[in-house]
């Protein structure tokens, strides 16, 4: 028996979740005897191969070519296919980011796969892949059974462990090359702004410091983000802020902007409406700062603070100074 | 041009916490129905669309006779016509079953160049719809979509959004585009749309007119079935609200709380 995973990154930086979903593997093979493969596609990545044998591949198909510089559906679909051909694997497993969500999904359906996306939990029973996904915006858990062999299943970012890398451990690179040549692919990417550069994404951050309504206008994100810098954090919206325009999309949280399961998220000035709780109920600690001690969000909440955040969250940042001094 | 949106009907966000898995079993049984807040901005942008490069848009989606009330609401808001597709057959499909149905739709309806999606249902939560009407028709797919740039010689640029950053990209035509949320701001309906909205009489395409047999079809074809769909367990604890004379006496407190016992700093 034999999985194979598929490695996220971004121009040679792996997303965590990628070795997340390495480590599950890791783990389901171990307990069937299996071996665990791995896909990488990229240009000069042959370190996140070492990487991945690192953290528990047996196997490496690297996919090195200028053809993979830029993330494109056509090449990444054609190179996953072409390992899943070599290694013929049970189960296809990949972490659930934006890439890896649009990558499992198309080749999911080229291949006339089942496809299990965004799961929480993934195992073999009877020879067959179970799965556990949130449904209904994480009200309901579905449990599911994948119908066909390969089965194909993405893993939500920070549901399994970070496992250890191991140096002194031994794996095999398969060295392969461009499965489709840039003639045949028929998107271009043109053009690609990064982000401003030390910006902590939400899907990856250990800890999100989120502003609502109460944060009162753009500048009001400020203190939130000392404290943020201070604790390595991302920084996370209500979508009335994102709707007054104080902070771009790209930070909302909640229904119609991103899921999100810190270990830590500190809401501040944030109601807590349904539709935000759909996108951070499943945090691990949830803490709220509100003047209003009725708000939703303290229903949630592990830790309150009914108080003014714009007194709350400087007492934090200094606080927090002195102790990391 | 032509352009094709499809969308969902969808319980009401609000009420989603209280939908039991019976109730979501038996097809959202006695919940407020809506379009699902994604599509509104696929809705939206496929008007625009229309409005800026000239051509028709039409509203589909594969669902039971109450879906034509979500149809009415796009018709509402400016789509040209809006067609149907359901079949008893139909009733159980996954991802690929229900995106087989749009994919024929789409065709039998004439095709199109560009067919909008949202980014996801806010009950199946798959978000893998649009991958697979892209794939079964061959076509272009772009996905995360917050701006359509242009649309100029068979070919669509776009702009989308990524963790790390904004990326532009062209593809040829026609395409799959699914869109977020900071594409645009969906328009509310005037009163005399809504009106004649109401009175629309929206087509139906069964299996039949579609060509699919029942075995392409609804749950005998899932690929993944749902063995059991259950409540998350219970939130586990009570919130400890933090007290305190001063800002700086709560800001102790809660620290040592995270730091000593929580252990998440
Ligand atoms: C289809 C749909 C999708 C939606 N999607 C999302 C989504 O993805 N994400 C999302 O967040 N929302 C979403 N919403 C909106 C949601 O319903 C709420 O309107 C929104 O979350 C409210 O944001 P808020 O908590 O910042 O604002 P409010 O509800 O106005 O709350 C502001 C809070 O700040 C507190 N406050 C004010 N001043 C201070 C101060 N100085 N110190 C401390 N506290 C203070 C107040 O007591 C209040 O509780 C969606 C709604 C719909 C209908
Ligand atoms: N039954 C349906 N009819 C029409 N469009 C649908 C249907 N189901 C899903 N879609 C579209 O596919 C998108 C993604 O849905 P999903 O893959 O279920 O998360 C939705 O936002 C809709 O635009």
């Amino acid at each position: 028996m034999s999985i194979l995973v598929w490695i996220d990154h971004f121009g040679g930086k792996v997303q965590s979740a990628s070795w997340e979903t390495l480590g599950k593997a890791r783990s389901l093979a171990d307990a069937t005897d299996g071996r665990v493969a791995v896909a990488v596609m990229g240009t000069d990545v042959r370190d996140i191969a070492e990487q991945a044998i690192a953290y528990g591949a047996d196997v490496v198909y690297l996919y090195d070519d200028p053809v993979y510089e830029h993330f494109r559906l056509e090449p990444y679909a054609a190179a996953v296919k072409d390992a899943t051909t070599s290694e013929n694997p049970a189960l296809l497993l990949f972490p659930a980011t934006t890439r890896g969500r649009d990558v499992s999904a198309l080749v999911a359906c080229q291949m006339d796969l089942g496809l299990a996306p965004d799961a929480q939990e993934v195992s073999f029973q009877d020879g067959k892949v179970l799965a556990e996904r949130p449904v209904y915006s994480g009200n309901l858990i579905a449990k599911v059974v994948v119908e066909t062999t390969p089965a194909v299943v993405s893993l939500r970012p920070r549901t399994a462990p970070m496992p250890e890398a191991d140096t002194s451990r031994q794996g095999e690179i398969v060295e392969k090359g461009a499965v489709i040549g840039e003639d045949a692919i028929t998107t271009q990417v043109l053009n690609f702004e990064e982000k401003a550069v030390g910006e902590v994404s939400l899907t990856d951050a250990r800890i999100i410091v989120s502003g609502g309504r109460g944060v009162k206008g753009p500048e009001g994100f400020e203190p939130l983000r000392e404290l943020a810098q201070l604790l390595g954090a991302a920084i996370g919206a209500s979508r009335a802020a994102v709707d007054a325009g104080w902070i771009s999309y790209d930070h909302q949280v909640g229904q119609t902007g991103k899921t999100v399961r810190p270990d830590l998220y500190i809401a501040c000035g944030i109601s807590g409406a349904i539709q935000h709780q759909a996108g951070m109920r499943e945090s691990k600690i949830i803490v709220a700062i509100n003047k209003d001690p009725d708000a939703p969000i303290f229903q949630i909440a592990d830790y309150g603070i009914v108080d003014d955040l714009f007194k709350i969250v400087p007492a934090l940042t200094e606080e927090l100074r002195k102790r990391l001094d | 041009m032509k352009f094709t949106v499809l969308l969902k009907q969808t319980p009401d966000t609000a009420e989603l916490p209280k939908i039991t898995p019976e109730q979501a079993l038996a097809g959202n049984q006695g919940v407020t129905k809506v379009v699902n807040p994604w599509d509104e901005y696929a809705v939206e942008e496929g008007i625009r669309l229309k409005e800026r490069f000239g051509g028709e848009t039409v509203a589909m989606s594969m669902g039971p006779d109450e879906v034509d009330e979500a149809l009415k609401s796009a018709l509402a808001m400016g789509c040209d016509r809006a067609v149907r597709l359901w079949d008893e057959s139909f009733e159980g499909s996954d991802v690929w079953g229900t995106a087989l149905v749009l994919a024929k739709g789409v065709e039998k309806d004439g095709g199109a160049d560009v067919i909008l999606t949202g980014k996801m249902s806010v009950d199946g939560n798959s978000g893998a719809v649009a991958h697979g009407v892209a794939c079964k028709l061959g076509v272009s797919l772009l996905t995360q979509v917050a701006k359509i740039v242009d649309i100029s010689d068979g070919m669509i640029t776009v702009e989308r959004l990524l963790d790390e950053g904004r990326e532009t990209v062209r593809a040829p035509l026609p395409a799959v585009v699914s869109v977020v949320k900071e594409i645009n701001e969906p328009r509310y309906p005037t009163f005399i749309r809504i009106r004649k909205a109401s009175r629309a009489k929206i087509p139906v395409l069964t299996a039949a007119d579609l060509g699919l047999s029942p075995d392409q079809v609804g749950a005998a074809a899932a690929k993944v079935k749902w063995t059991e769909l259950v409540k998350p367990p219970a939130k586990k604890r009570e919130v400890v609200i933090i007290e305190g004379e001063t800002p700086e006496e709560k800001a102790r407190k809660l620290l040592d709380y995270l730091m000593n016992v929580e252990k998440v700093i």
